[in-house]
């Protein structure tokens, strides 16, 4: 996991060095442009990794609740207190070259909160107020991050949904959050009309093929009226409670609205580099759409353009590939602990990490709108890299103490 | 250990990897299979710039320079990329209103936003360069450097014509052509184009998302670099055009002269002329319209386009004609009585001695004499219309009649009537030689041009052939070798020829052109008369000279001058003096032309006519 963690910061790096590359600029070490800083993130970063290893990992469990608490209250803080950078008002600025988002931090503080609160003797998910407490701990730095205005960061919450479903929540809900978004999506590609069709029909066939009774009737027919709501409440929704600029974003990504100028210049130039870059790619620093400034953000939340314009479809592959193994390896070791708060812990690192994964690639390649969260080891920017190291490497510390009983 | 839930990893761990998977379809579709990516990078990131190559120049014989290309400026714009703009400045800079602005910018927003256009036209280096500090506050706005054409000896205008910009019409059937690009429109220009533009270059520079050069793309690999167009050696004699339009000053009429052993047009000069400059760049449109309304049409290539009886010059013709035809000899003698007199007919005629002799009827222009020589040749065959169209025929074979269709701009072809036409005017076999008898000394339903006459010399210095008279005689490092330097026999036997040579000299020696004798330099030239209806009849002279080995072939027409041993004559002695000699040692008569102002007064219809010769 370490190695794997090394080679993608390194990735990263050299990705953020393409994007901003610029042959007027001195050394690879300049500190004024993002790849000199990026390094001195990466510094800190293996530093604060290398911090969190030598800590005695019961210091994590021992700590999960204070350390939530001062998250909720920097979140509080920070709406008080943050700049406004771009519409959210997320930032805590040190100094005037550096500034910290501490939603990214919220991320790990609830993720030990929930393995802390879950794994406590006497706590049975099953319970109703079991699932409403963990509901609040998840929900609240949650609002708060929405209250910054970074629905991105927000969003990213639902991915605990993963870990409370391996902990025994029904499938049933993780089914409907996935029904909810094509329900969500289809209908707004069709009209609300058409979608009652499409549930009718499905609904119908699912009940002939299934058992035919009353109570399975009533289940299926309760579900296919509150999907057909649904998707006539979505018009309202896209309308009424979405602000403008999601509603593009949502349109364009759907194809509705062709705007290569405006919102969905951002999507179109990002498929435009990566699907450039061809097989083998452009080779390193010669890709023309990021070197040339095509793709906005590029450092940031569109880097894999970058990867993929200049290292091809081999180079994105081995990405995605990089993710996938390092996905799966925390489930694996996550799945081996004896102790279940460690479990959960890996659970929630493995949700948020695959969660900023598919979504940030989703929406370079234009299968998602866009929603500004960075691709966790490669984006550029100390906050996310500090709080995806030190999400990451707790767990590791944890893993090492995986034969202990740790409550 | 609570192991209800385990078996969930599975469906999490292959929810993760099946993401994963769509993931990489998707990316092996966008960047493997789908090729339309790659094209709108290289759009984005690729701009073809056009590079104007340098117009071919165009040089006189002697590699005097004719054309040449002088730099200047476009400004152009970008309607996109214009912000925040100070329109009041940028129009005080300018010198124009706010309106004329905006009226502009609608125009050029109408055709493209986001390519480059024209917004003001051929900006001098001096306004150039004041603009040049002011151009950063004008975002969107940025120079282009063209070329116009100047004409330093400022002559010969209709012959080496002038570029202008092309329209829409031959944007839309000519490819190589956008709009704002030059072509020639008339002249050497229009005929010599493709040689004359060279070859558009392609630059391919990358640019970045703010549309700023970064540089080439691939180290120019894919450039094309412009070709500059072949430079042109006209056969034009600078100095002799130069010297032909200065004699002409003040005069309506035209100067043609030729090689005779090439065929090569040494002066075509037309008067009133215009100096090409004034063609040129900004002021052309408003120059072209002052010009087009002038009453005298310095517009207008007389020495191409005007069609005039051709006089008494056309008996050198029909005395060819006669001998080919067997109808007239050396020997044969006329009597004249003042004029010709048959039936209800009587043409008149001037004093000189009678009877006449085949050369002496040259050296005294006898209309009588060439009376009987037409009626002989018509009358000689079966029927007066057999006879006419054989006739006609030699009359075709010295090139009247018809175009040359070289690369002379707009020639008109004449007129020598058909049969068909006094037919239709007198009915089937209605008319007689007598009928027709005017066209024995070049007056009634004949045209022909300046070009034609001063060719039908240059075809008596050769005895019988001309080469179709042009005006390029190399292109680039290539000598012209087509059907211009073809030779083009007439129907006439060689031999025909001295008796006329001899009589031209005799014209010169001690006849109509008496005065225009050259010492030193024997030539041969026949003065003729062009009736005109509308005032005083035209003074024509056409020569060659010297006798033996012609290097020079002369026609010269002087509109409303009377007689051509007048004006016309001395103008083309004076000519040839200096083609020849490279001197002029007769300033007398030089200053008696420069000075000579024969512009036409206020209309007067003449209330009695001269006897139609001299």
């Amino acid at each position: 996991m370490v190695s794997i963690y090394l080679v993608m910061i390194f990735l990263g790096w050299i990705s953020i060095y393409a994007a901003v590359y610029n042959e007027e600029h001195k050394s690879i070490l300049d500190i004024s442009e993002n790849y000199g800083k990026q390094l001195i993130w990466i510094g800190t970063s293996i530093f604060i990794a290398t911090i969190i290893l030598l800590i005695d990992g019961k210091f994590y469990t021992v700590f999960s609740y204070p350390i939530y608490g001062i998250m909720i209250l920097t979140l509080i803080l920070v709406l008080v207190f943050g700049r406004e950078v771009s519409g959210s008002k997320s930032w805590f600025e040190i100094g005037s070259n550096f500034r910290i988002q501490p939603a990214e931090f919220g991320k790990f503080a609830t993720a030990l909160v929930v393995a802390k609160y879950l794994s406590t003797l006497n706590i049975k998910f099953e319970d109703m107020k079991t699932k409403l407490v963990t509901g609040i701990f998840i929900a609240a730095p949650a609002l708060l991050i929405l209250l910054q205005n970074d629905t991105g960061s927000a969003l990213v919450y639902g991915a605990f949904l993963f870990v409370l479903y391996r902990e025994g929540l029904s499938g049933n809900f993780l089914m409907a959050g996935v029904a909810v978004v094509i329900v969500f999506i289809v209908t707004l590609l069709f009209d609300p009309k058409t979608m009652m069709w499409i549930v009718g029909i499905i609904a119908s066939l699912i009940f002939i093929a299934g058992k035919r009774n009353w109570k399975n009737a009533l289940l299926i027919g309760g579900t296919a009226v509150a999907f057909s709501g649904m998707s006539y409440s979505v018009g309202y929704v896209v309308d009424n409670v979405l602000e403008i600029h999601q509603k593009t974003r949502i349109n364009v990504m759907l194809g509705k609205e062709d705007d290569p100028k405006g919102v969905g210049y951002n999507v179109n130039q990002s498929k435009i580099a990566i699907g450039s870059g061809g097989f083998s790619g452009k080779g390193f620093l010669n890709g023309t759409q990021t070197k040339y400034k095509f793709v906005p953000e590029q450092s940031t939340d569109f880097i894999f353009c970058t990867v993929g314009e200049e290292w091809g479809f081999l180079g994105s592959f081995v990405v995605i590939v990089l993710f996938l193994v390092l996905l799966v390896r925390i489930i694996f070791v996550a799945e081996r602990q004896k102790s279940t708060f460690t479990r959960i812990y890996g659970y929630g690192v493995a949700a948020i990490l695959f969660f900023h994964f598919a979504v940030n690639v989703a929406m370079t390649i234009g299968l998602a709108p866009v929603i500004g969260i960075p691709l966790p080891f490669f984006s550029y920017g100390g906050s996310s890299l500090w709080a995806f190291t030190i999400l990451l490497f707790v767990f590791i510390k944890l893993d090492a103490y995986r034969m202990q009983l740790l409550r | 250990m609570d192991l209800r839930y385990s078996d969930r990893k599975l469906i999490i761990g292959g929810g993760f990897i099946l993401v994963g998977l769509i993931f990489i379809i998707r990316l092996f579709f966008l960047q493997v299979m789908d090729d339309s990516y790659k094209l709108s990078a290289e759009n984005n990131v690729l701009r073809h710039m056009t590079e104007y190559p340098a117009r071919g120049l165009v040089y006189d014989r002697k590699g005097k320079l004719l054309v040449y290309n002088e730099a200047y400026y476009d400004l152009m714009v970008i309607p996109k990329q214009v912000q925040d703009l100070d329109t009041l400045d940028f129009c005080n800079t300018l010198g124009i209103t706010v309106e004329d602005f905006k009226q502009r910018m609608q125009k050029i927003k109408d055709y493209s936003k986001h390519k480059p256009s024209v917004f003001e036209k051929q900006l001098s280096s001096e306004f150039y360069a004041m603009l040049q500090e002011k151009l950063h506050h004008y975002k969107g706005f940025f120079t282009q450097t063209r070329t116009l054409r100047k004409y330093p000896s400022r002559v010969a205008a209709h012959l080496l014509g002038y570029v202008g910009e092309v329209d829409d019409r031959i944007t839309k059937d000519n490819v190589y052509y956008k709009s704002g690009d030059y072509i020639g429109v008339s002249g050497i220009e229009k005929h010599y184009e493709e040689y004359l533009r060279g070859q558009k270059g392609d630059k391919v520079m990358m640019v970045d998302v703010y549309n700023r050069p970064k540089g080439s793309f691939k180290d120019g690999e894919y450039d094309k670099l412009p070709v500059s167009g072949l430079d042109l050696i006209s056969t034009i004699d600078g100095d002799l055009q130069a010297y032909a339009e200065k004699l002409m000053q003040n005069k309506i009429g035209s100067v043609v002269a030729i090689e005779p052993s090439t065929g090569e047009i040494l002066v075509l000069a037309t008067s009133p002329t215009y100096d090409p400059n004034l063609l040129v760049g900004r002021v052309r449109s408003e120059n072209y319209s002052l010009m087009s309304k002038d009453e005298f049409k310095p517009l207008f290539n007389r020495a191409l386009m005007a069609q005039y009886p051709p006089g008494s010059t056309f008996k050198l013709v029909n005395n060819l004609i006669g001998q080919q035809e067997k109808v007239v000899f050396p020997q044969t003698t006329y009597g004249c009585r003042m004029g010709y007199s048959a039936g209800p007919i009587h043409v008149g005629c001037h004093q000189h001695p009678s009877p006449l002799n085949l050369m002496q009827s040259v050296q005294h222009s006898c209309n009588a004499y060439y009376c009987n020589v037409y009626r002989n040749i018509l009358d000689s065959k079966k029927s007066v219309r057999e006879g006419y169209d054989v006739w006609r025929k030699h009359v075709l074979s010295f090139g009247f009649g018809k175009k040359f269709n070289t690369d002379l701009p707009s020639e008109l072809k004449g007129l020598i009537p058909t049969g068909d036409y006094y037919d239709k005017i007198y009915g089937k076999s209605r008319w007689k030689s007598l009928t027709v008898v005017s066209l024995s000394i070049g007056q009634g339903e004949l045209g022909t041009t300046p070009l034609q006459l001063a060719n039908l010399v240059a075809t008596l210095a050769n005895r019988g052939f001309y080469y179709p008279p042009h005006l390029v005689k190399q292109i680039g490092a290539k000598k012209i070798e087509n059907e211009f330097t073809t030779r083009n026999y007439t129907t006439i036997d060689s031999q025909y020829f001295q008796i006329v040579i001899d009589g031209m000299e005799q014209v010169v020696e001690a006849g109509t052109a008496a005065r225009s004798k050259l010492k030193g330099i024997p030539y041969c030239g026949k003065t003729g008369t062009a009736q005109n209806p509308h005032g005083e009849d035209h003074s024509v002279f056409v020569c060659f000279a010297p006798k033996e080995n012609p290097k020079i072939a002369l026609a010269v027409f002087v509109e409303n001058s009377g007689k051509g041993g007048t004006y016309a004559a001395p103008i083309a002695s004076l000519l040839i003096e200096k083609y020849l000699t490279d001197s002029l040692r007769r300033p007398l008569v030089e200053e008696f032309i420069l000075n000579a102002n024969l512009m036409p007064k206020p209309v007067e219809k003449p209330l009695k006519k001269e006897p139609l010769t001299d």
